[in-house]
């Protein structure tokens, strides 16, 4: 087993490396010179080319590319070009906030996710089997950021229970678990779930409503297996598939929050990111993109093994 | 009360969906304790349906059953909930027709036997475990212990076979029924995985009900042979009976059809036409289309079976009752 993580996380490094390029390259592809942004209007030739060698922007490409990297090594992901700050740090604190408010979504979503679509695929054609089918197609469709703001004016306008925007009291940055931060989190979270909850919940129906007309099935009734047995037989075929499913959808979840994050103004990396694009802070955006990015193929790493891990039949060597 | 293992009394399963299937018409059927049977028929004859309703396979909403069922003298048409899952696999358990589908992929094979016997005998895992090897080896597998530890996947066709029948023996059944269980496998393994069963059963001495398509696997297993065709019994006997000495014209075509002493470029004595659609209740006899010695008589009534011994019968008109001795 531990043989097999090394050799998927080897693989893991081309990945990484090819994604470093492509962040590394945006800035490069992106149009406009991000100096133009900072300067001053009216500056000479000599002011931009001396800003320029500043910033390191006047040596060739895969000079500047040795450097971000030897940089990034060392946790400098650059400066904020608009507030001037170090990125790193900007970064690490957004992506704190999102994988909160991911993770919180996936314990809601998950569960449910999982219960409603056990109970379609075991009701197949069932009345019980279209209602949950109507529930996730309607997940999947709704436009979470509109129903973001549905909810909001319900609960938050109308009803006044719970705070529509920022993580803590007061804009606050700094999380805490308490009632004052988690009311906070909750309509974020749960609007973000609404998503994953269809999309779960349609894979594991798919995978149950398969598995119980497999022979295997009825070859566990045959030997007097109660229909709890089987239903746990069930469960752990499912499993790598729909917790492969799970794992993309918490990356998703990371990276795709960035409307929701606008809507609620969740310090996150999503809202960062919406930020830096409107500001056109590149080097912002840029380290933005590739600790998501990576995040990303480290989510599809450990789902990769966890699968492994749990289904026989992956090979694993 | 009977003494027989099994007691079919007029069975009929239809299916019901788009369009019914009369799948099972009118079938009865006797087993003695002990006592090897083969079902003999072509593919759609009744002959797993008759093995699923043993079980209470039949899914309860699509399938309607009438007749008895006994089994040990229990009608197993009553039984539900805990006492049907001590039935299931305690008294009565199966071989299924690909054992490569049957076994779950994702359960140790060693798992898969345990968890049966922990259910039926009450048992701890570890001493399920102990049962799991003692079957292992008693079906004859290499080096049982390390396969106790494998997956489906990682065993042969044969293999998988040999691990189904462990574990349908596992927990010492009255009756086995087994579902055509060496079609999926290859001619070699076929007969290995025939003389195993033959063996087991001397051994275990539990009743056998064997499905199969093949005649020269039902001569090899089983002392009786019932001809199924069409959802119904049309000729019964003991195995010398029916391969020396066949009355119905069906059973005769099946012989006839045997490949052995078949000259090469012969051609083969195939039974003309096919099997009746089963939409309908039959309301004669269901082999008159393709029988050689119809006549009008025999679509006008469904024909009665002749007794030409005590467990020796036949249903074709053709037959002449033997007079009593």
């Amino acid at each position: 087993m531990l043989s097999y993580f090394l050799r998927r996380l080897i693989l893991v490094l081309p990945v990484a490396f090819g994604v470093s390029v492509i962040c590394f390259l945006l800035v490069q592809i992106a149009p406009g010179d991000p100096l133009t942004a900072i300067m001053p209007v009216d500056a000479t030739a000599e002011e931009q080319a001396a800003m320029r060698a500043a910033y390191g922007l006047d040596k060739p490409l895969p000079v500047q590319y040795g450097i971000w990297i030897a940089n990034l090594a060392q946790g400098d992901m650059g400066r904020s070009i608009a507030t001037g700050r170090p990125v790193a740090g900007e970064v690490f604190g957004a992506v704190q906030n999102s994988l909160l408010l991911a993770i919180s979504a996936a314990v809601i979503a998950f569960p449910i996710g999982i219960f409603l679509g056990f109970l379609a695929g075991y009701f197949r054609d069932t009345l019980l089997d279209r209602a949950v089918t109507a529930i996730s197609i309607a997940g999947v469709s709704v436009p979470n950021y509109w129903l973001g703001i549905v909810l909001v004016i319900i609960f938050s306008v109308s009803l006044g229970w719970l705070p529509s925007m920022g993580a803590g009291p007061g804009g606050s940055q700094d999380w805490g678990w308490d009632w004052l931060h988690i009311r906070h989190l909750i309509l974020p979270a749960v609007t973000l779930a609404v998503v994953p909850i269809g999309i779960v919940a349609r894979t594991v129906r798919a995978l149950s409503g398969d598995i119980l007309t497999m022979d295997f099935v009825q070859a566990l009734y045959a030997k007097g297996m109660s229909r709890f047995d089987v239903l746990a037989h069930v469960a752990r075929n499912a499993a790598a598939t729909a917790l492969s499913v799970m794992g993309l959808q918490l990356g998703y979840l990371l990276g795709g929050s960035i409307l929701i994050e606008t809507v609620f103004n969740w310090p996150g990396s999503g809202f960062l990111l919406s930020n830096a694009i409107f500001q056109r802070d590149l080097p912002l955006l840029q380290g933005t993109i590739l600790v998501l990015a990576l995040f990303f193929v480290a989510m599809n790493l450990i789902v990769d093994v966890a699968q492994a891990a749990i289904d026989p039949r992956i090979k694993r060597n | 009360m009977t003494d027989k293992l099994v007691d079919i009394r007029n069975l009929t399963v239809r299916f019901k969906g788009g369009r019914t299937v009369h799948a099972i018409n009118d079938l009865s059927l006797s087993l003695d304790q002990g006592e090897t049977l083969s079902l003999l028929g072509e593919s759609g004859s009744g002959k797993s349906v008759t093995l699923k309703t043993l079980l209470g396979l039949l899914p309860p909403k699509r399938s309607e059953i009438e007749g008895d069922i006994l089994v040990n003298g229990t009608d197993i048409r009553t039984l539900s909930g805990k006492a049907l899952q001590r039935y299931r696999g305690g008294e009565v358990s199966m071989v299924f027709q690909d054992p490569g589908l049957a076994l779950d992929p994702v359960y140790t094979v060693g798992n898969q036997i345990a968890e049966a016997v922990m259910r039926h005998k009450g048992l701890r895992k570890e001493e399920a475990m102990d049962i799991a090897f003692d079957m292992l080896q008693r079906v004859r597998i290499p080096s049982p212990e390390r396969r106790l530890k494998n997956y489906p996947h990682e065993l042969s066709g044969g293999m998988r076979q040999r691990v189904m029948i462990a574990l349908a023996l596992a927990c010492r059944p009255r009756l086995l029924l087994a579902d055509e269980p060496t079609t999926a496998l290859d001619a070699t393994v076929q007969i290995q995985i025939l003389l195993l069963l033959r063996d087991l059963q001397r051994e275990f001495g539990m009743g056998v009900i064997f499905v199969t398509h093949d005649i020269g696997v039902a001569v090899e297993v089983s002392e009786r042979i019932a001809v199924m065709y069409a959802g119904r019994i049309v000729e019964e006997g003991t195995t010398h009976e029916i391969i020396n000495d066949p009355r119905h014209p069906y059973t005769r075509g099946l012989l006839a059809a045997n490949l052995h002493d078949v000259a090469k470029g012969e051609r083969l004595n195939a039974i003309p036409g096919a099997p009746p659609a089963l939409e309908a209740p039959p309301t004669g006899c269901s082999f008159a289309p393709r029988c050689p010695m119809a006549g009008p008589e025999c679509t006008a009534g469904v024909p009665d079976f002749v007794h030409l011994g005590p467990r020796r019968r036949v249903a074709c008109l053709r037959v002449e009752p033997v007079p009593a001795e």
